[in-house]
């Protein structure tokens, strides 16, 4: 037996940008002014994503990619996933390759469980009769068998991801690629997670994880590497990536201080905010005041939640029925709200990032950065952020 | 896209999916669900076969106008349908497009492909009504499928085209919305090209005639009803050059928007 393992990505100084129009609009009109400009000021800003990667990934190993927000982790992901053509520089791949960038792609609303199953299958390289084959036992492992012949559209989230889950782990590729499919679903259900990842481990499956999650680069890979603004800046050893990761954060933490601050127009604002933390229940009291002459029919209030400075969950009023198309404040008027969200936060210490828009997110007219700290300590989940992105709110209440 | 798997085993799978999806959200929800496909043309036939054969008199004095007709207005809802939706195809699996990589041009196939079964359904219709209006069937019926193979071919050009531009410039919708408008009126669908012909005379006939969808509507119904009762571009030209140019367009049509979509595929994921 040989020892020497082949080659199962390599990648070579790959390099990306993304062109990032200043205007959303895509169109004609563009092209003329783009045509007519050509020497003014260019209608998009160049962002240099990746810049000059270099790794190997061996046939066996269990590879993490880890970074912050915005490290371009992800863009490597769909780099090599071939879903990006790399821009300078090489990605070759040895074997067949299955990306799970997001559970259960393709999957339509509208079409029965069954259907979605056969749709998502194809999508993953499966014929009809293959999918056949195994559709018994994809139902059996999602626990489904009642809800099969049901839309989609009528499956809880969780069933969702139970469904996508247990048609994922069918595919039969050399290599897959994962993006925090942890990151979703209940404990049982990340617990089904980890046996799989056990199982690859054991079959010596190439495997390359994206993830925040330090305990399962440390628990999994043999091997990692750590990027941030684009390049590698550690590589090797899972247990040593994972400790640069984290010594980022406290680096980044003693810096954080002095973005606090508070910006916007000014038209509508917060005043007296305050917060009660039960178990169930994270209450936010505050007022907000509508500075100006004119009535607004379309405010929105934001909450992002952030762990070492980091947004990691958030929520907005225009997700709750009743404000979806804003709240409605006279000249002038200061109305008291009440807003409570569930208490699902996990451990951790947050600060809340706060902010007023109109026009339904448009005009930003106040954006209160660290407007209030707390402890959550809710040991319900270890890390809230794997489990949740939207902190549900239970309800706003109106006075004055 | 390399020649030889175009239709690989893993494609095949992929486009048989996408075109049954479809096939079953499109009429979700509405009670006769896919005999709606029949009646659309054979609605809008009925309107324009009050409005233009029986009040206006087009087409009196050609036989088998109204199988003509109603052939033309399938054909042409086969084309719109397919151009339209194939345009759209890209930007609207941009979700998938997105999240895995496989070969693009499954989807803009797959948006003509439901345009097709819809042709071939309605062909029956077609069929059925040759055998009311007493329509003899000749040999020239046997070429039926190969204009059909061009019409469609084209359609699969411009469709092609279309995808790949509107992932960049979404007015192209708007664009060929109007330019539709306009080629139906410039297409001897609800006027029989005799009328062009005894109007405006041989060379407004002549000018439509250079259009490779004209050509091609008015050689399906040669095929169909008879060229004894049809005008086919042989007979309005001497010169083969203007009988070559049509297929000209539509080859040329077919080899750059290939081309052009080749091209353009790799920035979808970042452009959609």
């Amino acid at each position: 037996m040989s020892d020497k393992k082949e080659v199962a990505i390599s990648v070579k100084n790959l390099h990306k940008t993304f062109k990032l129009p200043h205007e959303q609009h895509s169109g004609l009109k563009q092209l003329l002014v783009s045509v007519l400009n050509r020497n003014r000021k260019k209608g998009y800003e160049l962002q240099h994503v990746l810049k000059g990667l270099d790794f190997d990934i061996e046939e066996g190993d269990f590879f993490g990619i880890v970074g912050r927000n915005g490290s371009g982790k992800s863009t490597l992901l769909k780099t090599l996933a071939g879903i990006y053509s790399p821009e300078k520089g090489a990605v070759q791949i040895n074997g067949t390759l299955v990306p799970f960038i997001e559970l259960g792609v393709g999957f339509n609303p509208e079409l029965t469980g069954r259907e979605n199953v056969f749709l998502n299958g194809a999508l993953l390289g499966f014929s009809r009769d293959e999918m056949s084959a195994m559709y018994d036992d994809i139902v059996k492992f999602a626990e489904l068998e009642k809800f099969m012949d049901q839309k989609l559209k009528n499956y809880s989230s969780g069933m969702q991801v139970r469904l996508a889950f247990s048609i994922a782990i069918r595919a039969d590729a050399d290599i897959l690629l994962l993006d925090e499919v942890l990151a979703v679903g209940d404990e049982a259900f990340q617990r089904k997670c980890v046996n799989y990842f056990s199982d690859l481990k054991k079959n010596k499956k190439t495997v390359i994880l994206v993830t925040h999650d330090m305990s399962s680069v440390r628990k999994f890979c043999n091997k990692a590497i750590l990027i941030d603004k684009g390049v590698v800046i550690a590589q090797g050893d899972p247990n040593e990536v994972a400790d640069s990761y984290s010594k980022q954060f406290i680096a980044n933490n003693q810096t954080s201080i002095k973005k606090k601050h508070r910006f916007g127009t000014g038209e509508v604002i917060y005043d007296n905010m305050q917060y009660d933390l039960s178990d169930d229940i994270f209450k936010l009291e505050f007022d907000i005041i509508n500075k100006t002459d004119q009535a607004y029919s379309d405010v929105t209030m934001g909450f992002d939640f952030c762990v070492n400075d980091e947004i990691v969950i958030g929520n907005d009023t225009r997700f709750i029925g009743k404000y979806k198309n804003g709240l409605k404040l006279d000249a002038h008027q200061r109305k008291h709200l009440v807003v409570k969200f569930k208490n699902d936060f996990g451990k951790h210490q947050f600060t809340l990032n706060a902010n007023i828009t109109t026009g339904l997110g448009m005009n930003v007219t106040d954006y209160m950065r660290s407007a209030l700290q707390f402890d959550s300590n809710n040991v319900r989940y270890a890390d809230a952020w794997k489990v949740l992105s939207h902190p549900e709110i239970i309800e706003v209440e109106e006075g004055r | 896209m390399k020649l030889s798997n175009i239709m690989s085993r893993q494609n095949r799978i992929l486009l048989r999916e996408l075109v049954v999806t479809d096939f079953k959200l499109r009429y979700q929800g509405s009670v006769l669900g896919y005999v709606w496909s029949l009646l659309k043309p054979l609605m809008l036939f009925a309107i324009m076969f009050v409005v233009f054969v029986h009040f206006l008199r087009f087409g009196a004095g050609v036989p088998h106008f109204a199988v003509s007709l109603l052939l033309g207005i399938i054909l042409w809802s086969f084309f719109t349908e397919s151009t339209t939706q194939g345009m759209q195809a890209i930007v609207g699996r941009g979700d998938l497009i997105r999240k895995i990589n496989f070969p693009k041009y499954i989807i803009v196939i797959s948006g003509t492909i439901s345009a097709l079964i819809n042709l071939v359904l309605n062909l029956i219709v077609v069929f059925v009504f040759m055998l009311f209006d007493g329509v003899h069937f000749t040999w020239s019926l046997l070429l039926f499928p190969v204009t059909l193979f061009v019409i469609y071919s084209f359609s699969l050009g411009i469709a092609f085209f279309l995808a790949a531009a509107y992932v960049k410039y979404r007015d192209i919708s708007h664009l060929w919305e109007v330019f539709l408008q306009g080629l139906f009126y410039a297409t001897p669908i609800i006027y029989p090209l005799q009328m062009v012909v005894s109007i405006g005379g041989q060379f407004a006939a002549q000018l439509l005639m250079l259009s490779p969808i004209a050509v091609l509507f008015q050689l399906a119904r040669a095929q169909v009803v008879g060229h004894e009762h049809t005008i086919t571009a042989d007979q309005l030209f001497s010169n083969p050059i203007y009988l070559a140019l049509p297929y000209v367009i539509v080859a040329g049509t077919i080899v750059l928007a290939t081309v052009y979509f080749r091209k353009s595929q790799k920035y979808f994921a970042e452009r959609v």
